[in-house]
């Protein structure tokens, strides 16, 4: 997106958070004091065990919940009611479940509906669909219905989705959930040929390692640790306080990353 | 179950008929039925001459007769009490084979049966040359109130979800021993319907979350524009036209 309306978003991070708190209508506190900053460009990941508050973060991101303390700006942007339409377009999120993402009856219908809602029409519709598809390699299922594509394609096209509304930071949940190993390698390659930044949510850490050279840590509702990925999943007492656990034989210190 | 784009109606094509505007050809069915439904029940000759007409379209549409006529049988339980008019209608009676029947009962049948017959005809056409999202777009461009069409779009995009879902119930259910047999098992069905509506209706509002986040504010964008000519319009509406100049004709003789 040409940022025509915004003049500080060169400079500023995609996406900074501070101090943010949430608890739940029903008293249950979900956030105390989340603070960290992402810079354009990067990949980070998000890592957490249930129930560690990634999913109200989340939500947070794009202002679909607020009303607790701290603030959440991107690209310079404070995320609040007055800019609502602008910082949806800006967030772009992946849910987990891509049958819940896509609800339009044909592929193509539901990579229009973003930039459709921002006001886009006609050629320039068109054409921003077919980039969005053809970045996640989908491009000849533009006239299928959703429900009859198969579970990775789906989530590639969820992928698309919100790579049509051209965001300035992808939010993924989750991302390799329910994948079987080729459409994680796929789904890999794709998001690390886009150059947007990206947050991935995930409990899959060999897939943080693989993608993202940073992570974050929340754990009971605060960031408790921040570095590279690495280092974070080789420190055994970290991982161990915050129910983090690495898959049966994997060894983050044997593996070698190509970029 | 009707299944999204390839739903069982439908036939491909690429006749004059597939290629008209979804809007004119909803406006063109609603007034040849209203038309036809208008017609005096006397002017017997006036409903052979819509027959006609729809197999003159038919034949442009390249819908073959086999394929019309079995989706009519969709009409048979809706017209089944017609078939009783005749025996139970009270007045004058006539002898027909021996069977006592009464004269305004098979006026009324006759009514019923021709007018329902020619309506249903033209939607089977309809649905023939008219993908259901074309419909939908139709219907949007007709101003239909839009919250009608969105219930229906979702309702194409989710059903296949959901009988899936009511499917993987079933085999749960019977993975372990279930079998409904009676009154007795009904409870265990109910919960599941219950179950499955809770189920939906959480999708539906991690579906509505989606949507406000691609910036959803209450109306639907509007992704294709579906326009009609002046030349589209009045192919499509030759069809109800010819219907009132029969039908004219059916009060006047």
């Amino acid at each position: 997106m040409d940022a025509v309306t915004d003049t500080p978003a060169d400079t500023a991070p995609s996406l900074e958070v501070s101090g943010l708190a949430f608890a739940y209508p029903d008293g249950h506190q979900a956030l105390f004091g989340v603070d960290f900053s992402i810079a354009r460009g990067e990949r980070v990941a998000l890592l957490g065990p249930n129930g560690a508050g990634k999913t109200t973060l989340v939500l947070h991101l794009n202002g679909i919940l607020s009303g607790g303390t701290g603030t959440v700006t991107v690209a310079g942007l404070p995320v609040g009611k007055r800019h609502m339409a602008q910082i949806r377009r800006k967030v772009g999120i992946v849910f987990q479940d891509p049958d819940d993402q896509l609800f339009m009856p044909t592929v193509r219908e539901d990579v229009a509906f973003g930039p459709a809602a921002a006001g886009l029409k006609g050629a320039e519709l068109e054409a921003r669909v077919d980039r969005a598809l053809e970045r996640v390699g989908m491009a000849e299922f533009k006239d299928r219905p959703p429900h009859h594509l198969s579970f990775g394609q789906r989530r590639r096209v969820a992928v698309a989705t919100v790579l049509a509304m051209e965001p300035e930071i992808l939010v993924l949940d989750e991302p390799s959930s329910n994948l079987d190993p080729a459409s994680r390698r796929e789904l890999a390659d794709i998001l690390r040929s886009l150059d947007v930044t990206v947050l991935m949510v995930t409990h899959d850490l060999p897939y943080a390692l693989e993608l993202c050279p940073r992570s974050l840590v929340l754990s009971e509702g605060v960031i408790a640790a921040d570095g590279p990925t690495g280092e974070l999943l080789s420190d055994d007492a970290l991982m161990r306080a915050h129910r983090l656990e690495l898959p049966f034989g994997f060894d983050p210190r044997s593996v070698t990353m190509g970029a | 179950m009707g299944a999204g784009h390839a739903h069982r109606l439908y036939r491909r094509g690429d006749s004059p008929v597939h290629a008209l505007p979804p809007h004119t050809k909803l406006a063109a069915v609603f007034a040849f039925v209203l038309v036809v439904v208008s017609t005096p029940r006397e002017a017997m000759w006036a409903f052979g001459v819509y027959a006609l007409l729809l197999a003159v379209v038919a034949h442009h549409a390249r819908v073959p007769a086999g394929f019309l006529l079995k989706r009519l049988l969709i009409e048979v339980p809706f017209v089944a009490f017609a078939v009783l008019m005749p025996f139970v209608a009270e007045g004058e009676r006539v002898e027909v084979l021996g069977l006592s029947l009464s004269v305004s009962g098979l006026w009324g049948a006759w009514n019923v049966l021709a007018k329902g017959t020619l309506g249903v005809a033209a939607s089977v056409l309809l649905a023939a040359t008219t993908e259901l999202r074309e419909l939908l777009l139709g219907l949007q461009r007709l101003k239909l109130p839009p919250l009608l069409v969105q219930i229906a779009s979702f309702m194409i995009r989710y059903g296949d979800l959901i009988t899936d879902e009511m499917r993987r119930m079933r085999i749960a259910r019977e993975s372990r021993g279930f079998e409904a047999r009676g009154v007795r098992h009904w409870g265990v069905l109910a919960k599941s319907a219950g179950a499955l509506f809770i189920r939906s209706y959480e999708r539906g509002e991690r579906v509505h979350l989606a949507m406000v986040s691609r910036g959803y504010a209450g109306a639907m964008p509007v992704i294709d524009e579906v326009a009609a000519s002046r030349a589209q319009w009045s192919h499509a509406l030759a069809l109800p036209a010819a219907a009132l100049v029969v039908c004219l004709l059916g009060w006047m003789l």
